[in-house]
């Protein structure tokens, strides 16, 4: 009986706190299938027959530079995802791995990156990014976001290398694999579920940032989604139509790559190396 | 397949000997089992073999090539993990295959060894399974697989059993006999098992705190034990060892007034200590005394196996002594006895340990 009180008790929150979360996405979907007039008298109401207007849906399909805003966006996602794991599990590897002179100090000085705020050099990434001459280019945002990232990418993955028995390396020293192919072929594989944790971790703020591509990338057709979308926050008038219709679609890439990840977050993958 | 030399072989971490002075020779087509308790070096020994642990100084020899500072692929070894260290990722097939294609070999020559393989070790049926979809057992035998289709010089196997429960390390272990017959290979074979050792083993040798005691075909280290160490830690259960002073010549005082008669060389002067040793099938209990003076004692408890059993006596001196008794015991525990010698069979080591007859 009590038991089943308890249950009740977390359900009941887990469920609240769900409504919570989704209020919002569900009112930015909602409204952006609504007419202008019905999405500010009734903006609880779902889109019904009387109300529907897809205008919003039209502008965004319309405007050829926000299919290039999109493709940016997902450029930007999937290569500082790329780039994330690749580095990130290599330092990881090393750092657990091989014992060097330097070892303890890097692992450290990596670890100040998650505490750090990369926000913080904007200035100095500015610069840098100026000086490289990079500026409105979807590499500054990559190699930013990879740096962001990548401190806690290290964190993550070296956890999990940690877990990976010893013996299976060694099996693979015995086989004759070369460091990298032991990397490459046995840990790698092995580190599926700790590289969608990170992946996952690694894309939502990517995608949703509005600071580094204002900063390093606001005009010359390389803007990210997020920042395409100001185009119809005016001043004085917003097209809150195109707005929601172009942030209701913003969701679907990110959507997809959470499926994606997702199925890799099966546990127990190196169940049966080692009894 | 190869002879295994290792000469003068020295390891240690900062200040801490692990290794020293290991000199060990491994036939061509032996099968050598080095056995001792837990931190003895034995698995560090085998890992220096294999290359995956470096060693200090000295030199390790395999087929005449010194590979002392050749990584674990060049030594044209393989060894089988106490963990098995299967790749979970790859099926049984895969596992065995993977060292071999990135040795570049052809793939028929790959198919025709894993096809042997898995016919020697009955794994045929399994080849498509991954490892988590097999018992302890097989996996076991997937990991000698593995070390099989490399068709290595040495194979090297560490406690491999250790992780199956009793019946299967029985059954597998006569597989591992029979599979050295099979392929002759040269094994060199570490476990803290000395059953395993017993049956399995040309040559055992005994470690002890990074040094070999001992080494010698199984059933000369049971009858001759050159030190107390081999022959505490040689025969289940262990030599009863009992501690005594030699009051006159050929005459040493097993404490609590028991004297006996014993062969002792001239270097044993009166009023050093020695032990003595008996196993306990080579004592026997009674109620008076015997040729060999005996020791009178309390039966504690006694370990009923079927055919024997194991009486333990607590002694008058505050020892205890393992009695090995046949059949069903006339005595019973909480009985007083009197334990006998055969004197045939005592083993005699001066206060240092070696043995002295």
């Amino acid at each position: 009986m009590r038991k089943s009180v308890s249950s009740t008790a977390v359900h009941g929150i887990l469920i609240l706190y769900t409504m919570l979360a989704l209020f919002p996405i569900i009112l930015v979907i909602m409204n952006s299938f609504k007419a202008k007039r019905a999405i500010f008298n009734t903006p609880l109401q779902p889109p019904m027959p009387w109300n529907i207007d897809l205008i919003g849906y039209y502008k965004v399909f319309g405007d050829g530079a926000l299919g290039t805003y999109y493709v940016n966006s997902i450029v930007v996602t999937t290569g500082t995802i790329f780039f994330t794991l690749l580095f990130g599990a290599m330092a990881a590897w090393a750092l657990t791995e091989y014992k060097f002179r330097w070892n303890t100090l890097l692992a450290i000085f990596l670890s100040l990156g998650i505490m750090v705020p990369i926000r913080l050099g904007s200035v100095s990434i500015i610069q840098m990014i100026a000086e490289l001459n990079l500026i409105n280019t979807l590499t500054a945002l990559i190699l930013v976001y990879v740096a962001q990232n990548l401190p806690l990418a290290v964190f993550i993955l070296s956890e999990f290398i940690e877990q990976i028995p010893r013996d299976l390396r060694e099996a693979g020293r015995c086989d004759g694999l070369s460091e990298y192919n032991i990397f490459f072929f046995i840990i790698l594989p092995l580190l599926r579920p700790a590289m969608a944790t990170v992946a996952v971790f690694t894309m939502i703020p990517v995608w949703n940032d509005l600071w580094f591509p204002l900063l390093l990338a606001p005009t010359g057709g390389k803007q990210t989604i997020t920042l395409g979308v100001q185009q119809f926050l005016g001043q004085y008038i917003t097209d809150w139509n195109a707005v929601l219709a172009a942030l209701s679609m913003a969701i679907i890439p990110v959507l997809i790559l959470y499926v994606i990840f997702s199925r890799q977050l099966i546990r127990g993958l190196t169940s049966g190396a080692v009894k | 397949m190869a002879e295994v030399k290792i000469h003068k072989l020295h390891k240690s971490y900062g200040s801490v000997d692990v290794l020293v002075d290991i000199k060990l020779i491994v036939e061509d087509g032996s099968f050598v089992v080095l056995v001792g308790p837990s931190g003895c070096g034995k698995s560090t020994l085998l890992r220096a073999v294999a290359g995956l642990e470096p060693i200090s100084s000295g030199e390790i020899n395999i087929d005449g090539r010194n590979v002392s500072d050749l990584a674990p692929a060049q030594r044209e070894i393989a060894m089988v993990f106490q963990s098995y260290a299967l790749y979970p990722h790859m099926n049984v097939e895969n596992n065995m295959a993977f060292g071999l294609k990135f040795a570049g070999t052809p793939k028929a020559e790959i198919a025709k060894r894993v096809a042997e393989a898995s016919r020697i070790l009955q794994l045929d049926p399994l080849l498509k399974r991954k490892p988590r979809e097999l018992s302890g057992g097989q996996r076991q035998r997937v990991a000698i697989g593995r070390a099989i289709v490399r068709k290595p010089k040495v194979f090297l196997f560490d406690e491999p059993l250790s992780n199956l429960d009793a019946a299967l390390r029985v059954n597998t272990r006569i597989e591992i006999a029979k599979l050295h017959k099979l392929l002759k290979a040269t094994i060199l074979y570490v476990t803290h098992d000395q059953v395993e050792a017993m049956t399995l083993a040309d040559k055992i040798v005994v470690m002890n705190a990074g040094r070999i005691e001992q080494i010698g075909k199984p059933m000369d280290l049971y009858y001759n034990p050159e030190n107390l160490f081999v022959a505490r830690f040689i025969g289940s259960p262990s030599m009863n060892t009992l501690a005594a002073t030699v009051v006159k010549k050929h005459t040493v005082d097993l404490g609590a007034g028991v004297v006996a008669t014993v062969t002792l060389p001239t270097s044993v002067k009166v009023g050093d200590t020695i032990h003595v040793g008996c196993r306990p099938e080579h004592c026997s209990l009674s109620s008076k005394g015997q040729p060999f003076k005996t020791l009178a004692g309390q039966i504690d408890i006694i370990e009923r196996l079927g055919e024997t059993g194991y009486a333990h006596v607590h002694l008058a001196t505050g020892q205890t002594i393992v009695v090995e008794v046949r059949g069903e015991p006339l005595v019973g525990e909480g009985r007083e006895v009197h334990v006998a010698f055969s004197p045939k069979h005592i083993h005699l080591f001066d206060n240092a340990g070696q043995r002295i007859a």
